[in-house]
C-alpha cells in the first residue's frame, strides 16, 4: 500500500481519474441540458463516435489537433441537430430513435475507418498546457495543472452550464420546458425551439467528447468510446440532472477506474481478483445512484414529446 | 400555419441509418481470393469453396481479428476458386451467433468462429448444420461434434520469447503488461511473458493489469500509464485494445513487444511482434473437410510448426547479444529443450 503513496503513483491515479473522466463529463454535461428540456438523447454514445473518427481523421490528414477537436464539434452539432429533428419536430419515441442514432454512428464510425484508414494509425495529440506559476507546484501542479486544454475546458463548462441553467432567462425557459412544456407554451416559450438548442447543444458536446477522447488517445479504433456514451447518460441521472452532480460523478467514475488500474498495476489488487476490481467503478457508480438520485425528481416532462393541446 | 408531425418520415430515417449502420461490416471485408494460387484440389476445382469468418474486432485491428482474417486470404489465395466472407465487430455475442447460423443456413463450407466467447453459440448451432464444417478458437474443445474443429494458439511460447528480449533490454528491470481478461490465449502470452523474463533476469519484475476489457482502449491507455507511473520502461500487451497502450508507450519512450499481429506499424518503440500465421492450422483443416472429415479435431499453432513467428521491426536497432538471446529460446522452445512452464 506504501508505493500508492509514491509521487509519481499519486499523480498519476488522480491525473488518470481526471483523463478518464473529461469525455464523460463533456457528454453528460450536454445530455444534461437535453434531459433538463425533456428530451432523452440515447444516441449520445453514436455522436461520440463519429466526433471521435471525424475527429481523429482531420487530424490524420491534416495533423493539427485543433482542426481535429472542430471536426468533432461540426459532426456533433449536426447530429445535433438530426436527434432533434427525429425527437423534437417529427416526436419519435425518444428512446428508439436514440438507439437508431447510436447503431447510425457505430456502423459509420467503422464503415468510414475501414474505408478512408483501414489499420489504427497514430496521430498527434493535444499538447499539455502548462499554467504559469499552478504547473510547477509539487505534486498539485503535477495533478492538476499539466493537462490539456480540453480538460480546463470542460471542467469551466460545469459553471458555465450551472449559471446558463439556473441564472439566464434561456436557462429558466429550458427548466419549465422541460417540467410543464404546457405552462411554458401557454406563455409564449417555443418549446420545439428550446427543445431544439439544447438537443443541438447536447450533440455538440458529445461530438466534441468524441474527438477529446480520440486525440487525447492519439488513436481511432471500431466502436472507440466502449460505451461511454451510455454512461454519460447514467451520470446524468446520477447527478441528478444538475452539472455539479454530474461532474462529481464523472471524477467518481474515472478515479475509482484509475485507483483500480493502479491497485492492479502495483499488486495490491490480486492479479485473480482483477475482473472483479474491474467491476469496480460501475458497481459504485451504480450504488451511488441507487442512494444520490433517489432523493431528486427527474424532470416531469422527460422523454414526452409535446403537441399543443394534447 | 403548426403541421402534424410525421412519424413515418422519422421510421424512414431510423431504417436507413439501421441499414448504413449494418451495412458497414460485412462490406468491409468481403474478399474472394485470386483464381490463380498455388494449390488447386479436385474439390476446389469444381466448385467455389467458401469460407466464413466471424469475429469479434475489426478486420485490421493489428490483433486478434486481423491474425485469422490475413491466414484465411493465404489459404484462399493458395487454393483458389475459394470465396472469402467476413463479419467483424461482433463484440456481442448474439450477434455473433446471428451471423454463423445465417452463414451455416447459406451453406458455407466451413464457417469460423473465431472468439473464445462464442464457443456455447457453436455448441448450439453445429448440431443443427451437420453438413457445414465449423472451426471456432481460440480452444481446444470440439464439444464432442464430428463437425467442429478448435484451434489454439501456444501464445505462451511467443510470449516467453518477447520475455526473455525484454528483461534484457529492460533498464530499470520493471515491466509492464496490459492485458484484457485472464483467460484463454491473452493468459497463456501474459505467463509465458513472465516465465521468459524471469528465466532471462531473476530480478527484474513483471506487474500485470489485466483491465477488464477486450475494447477499452482508454483504459488500456491509463494502465499504461500506471505502469509507467510505476517505473517500467518495457511493456507488452495483448487483445485489440491495446493500440492504447501502445501510444502511451510512444509517448514515453518505452519500448512495446506486440502479439497476435506484427504491430511495428504503431511505432519505432515496436521491438518485436508475435504473429499467429493461423494458415498453418487452417490448410490441415482444409485437407480434413476435403477428404470428407467436418470436425473433432484440436489444432494448435506453436514456433515449431511456423504458425507463430517472431517478426522483429526493421525500425528498431535491436542489440546482437539480444537477438541472440531470442534466437536461442525460439530454438529451445522448437526442439523442447526449453520449456515455457506452462
Amino acid at each position: 500500500m506504501s508505493e500508492l503513496l509514491t509521487k509519481a503513483v499519486l499523480v498519476a491515479t488522480i491525473a488518470g481519474g481526471i483523463r478518464l473522466a473529461v469525455p464523460l463529463l463533456l457528454a453528460s454535461l450536454g445530455e444534461t441540458f437535453g434531459q433538463r428540456s425533456g428530451v432523452l438523447n440515447l444516441g449520445v454514445d453514436g455522436i461520440m463516435l463519429l466526433g471521435a473518427f471525424g475527429g481523429y481523421y482531420a487530424v490524420l490528414e491534416s495533423g493539427d489537433v485543433w482542426l481535429g477537436l472542430a471536426a468533432g464539434i461540426v459532426i456533433g452539432m449536426l447530429l445535433g441537430v438530426v436527434s432533434a429533428l427525429i425527437s423534437v419536430t417529427l416526436l419519435a419515441e425518444q428512446g428508439i430513435s436514440g438507439i437508431g442514432v447510436y447503431l447510425f454512428g457505430l456502423g459509420l464510425s467503422d464503415l468510414l475507418f475501414q474505408r478512408l484508414v483501414g489499420t489504427p494509425t497514430p496521430i498527434p495529440k493535444f499538447p499539455k498546457l502548462d499554467i504559469p506559476g499552478l504547473s510547477d507546484i509539487p505534486v498539485i501542479g503535477e495533478t492538476l495543472f499539466q493537462f490539456s486544454l480540453i480538460v480546463y475546458v470542460a471542467v469551466a463548462l460545469v459553471p458555465i452550464s450551472i449559471f446558463v441553467i439556473n441564472r439566464t432567462t434561456f436557462g429558466m425557459k429550458v427548466r419549465s420546458v422541460g417540467e410543464n412544456p404546457e405552462a411554458a407554451d401557454s406563455l409564449g416559450v417555443s418549446i420545439t425551439r428550446v427543445r431544439w438548442i439544447t438537443v443541438t447543444i447536447g450533440g455538440t458536446l458529445a461530438g466534441v467528447a468524441g474527438a477529446a477522447l480520440a486525440i487525447d488517445l492519439g488513436i481511432f479504433q471500431q466502436n472507440l468510446t466502449n460505451a461511454q456514451g451510455f454512461i454519460a447518460i447514467a451520470l446524468v441521472y446520477f447527478g441528478a440532472w444538475r452539472p455539479l452532480g454530474v461532474m462529481t460523478g464523472a471524477l467518481l467514475y474515472g478515479l475509482v477506474n484509475s485507483l483500480v488500474l493502479q491497485f492492479k498495476t502495483l499488486g495490491i489488487i490480486p492479479q485473480s481478483w482483477s475482473d472483479i476490481a474491474a467491476m469496480a467503478p460501475a458497481l459504485i457508480t451504480i450504488l451511488a445512484l441507487v442512494v444520490v438520485a433517489r432523493r431528486f425528481r427527474q424532470p416531469a416532462a422527460l422523454t414526452k414529446p409535446f403537441t399543443r393541446g394534447t | 400555419m403548426r403541421t402534424r408531425p410525421l412519424p413515418w418520415a422519422a421510421m424512414v430515417l431510423a431504417f436507413v441509418m439501421l441499414a448504413v449502420a449494418c451495412g458497414g461490416d460485412d462490406d468491409a471485408a468481403d474478399t474472394t481470393a485470386a483464381t490463380d494460387g498455388a494449390t488447386t484440389t479436385a474439390a476446389a476445382a469444381d466448385e467455389t469453396f467458401r469460407i466464413a469468418v466471424v469475429a469479434p474486432s475489426a478486420v485490421n485491428d493489428l490483433a486478434f481479428t486481423q491474425s485469422i482474417v490475413d491466414a484465411v486470404n493465404v489459404v484462399a489465395a493458395e487454393r483458389g476458386n475459394t470465396e472469402v466472407d467476413i463479419t467483424d465487430g461482433t463484440f456481442v455475442v448474439e450477434d455473433a451467433a446471428a451471423a454463423i447460423r445465417d452463414y451455416a443456413s447459406q451453406g458455407y463450407d466451413l464457417v469460423i468462429a473465431h472468439g473464445s466467447q462464442y464457443g456455447g453459440s457453436l455448441e448450439e448451432i453445429a448440431p443443427d448444420f451437420p453438413e457445414v464444417a465449423f472451426a471456432w478458437g481460440t480452444a481446444a474443445d470440439t464439444f464432442g461434434l464430428p463437425n467442429v474443429f478448435a484451434y489454439e494458439a501456444a501464445s505462451d511460447q511467443g510470449g516467453y520469447v518477447m520475455g526473455v528480449m525484454a528483461a534484457a533490454l529492460s533498464e530499470s528491470k520493471l515491466i509492464g503488461i496490459v492485458g484484457p481478461i485472464e483467460v484463454g490465449d491473452a493468459k497463456l502470452y501474459v505467463d509465458g511473458f513472465k516465465a521468459g523474463a524471469e528465466s532471462n533476469d531473476s530480478g527484474v519484475t513483471v506487474n500485470v493489469n489485466y483491465t477488464g476489457s477486450f475494447s477499452d482502449v482508454a483504459l488500456a491507455s491509463e494502465a499504461a500509464k500506471a505502469h509507467v507511473a510505476a517505473g517500467a520502461d518495457v511493456m507488452s500487451g495483448t487483445a485489440q485494445m491495446v493500440v492504447g497502450a501502445v501510444s502511451v508507450a510512444n509517448d514515453e519512450g518505452v519500448l512495446w513487444f506486440g502479439t497476435q499481429a506484427n504491430q511495428s506499424s504503431l511505432g519505432d518503440i515496436v521491438v518485436a511482434s508475435q504473429v499467429y500465421k493461423w494458415e498453418v492450422v487452417l490448410r490441415e483443416m482444409l485437407t480434413a473437410i476435403d477428404g470428407g472429415t467436418l470436425g473433432g479435431t484440436t489444432y494448435e499453432i506453436n514456433l515449431a510448426n511456423g504458425g507463430e513467428v517472431i517478426e522483429y521491426n526493421a525500425n528498431f536497432d535491436l542489440p546482437a547479444d539480444v537477438a541472440q538471446l531470442a534466437e536461442d529460446a525460439i530454438a529451445g522452445i522448437a526442439d523442447g529443450s526449453m520449456s515455457t512452464g506452462q
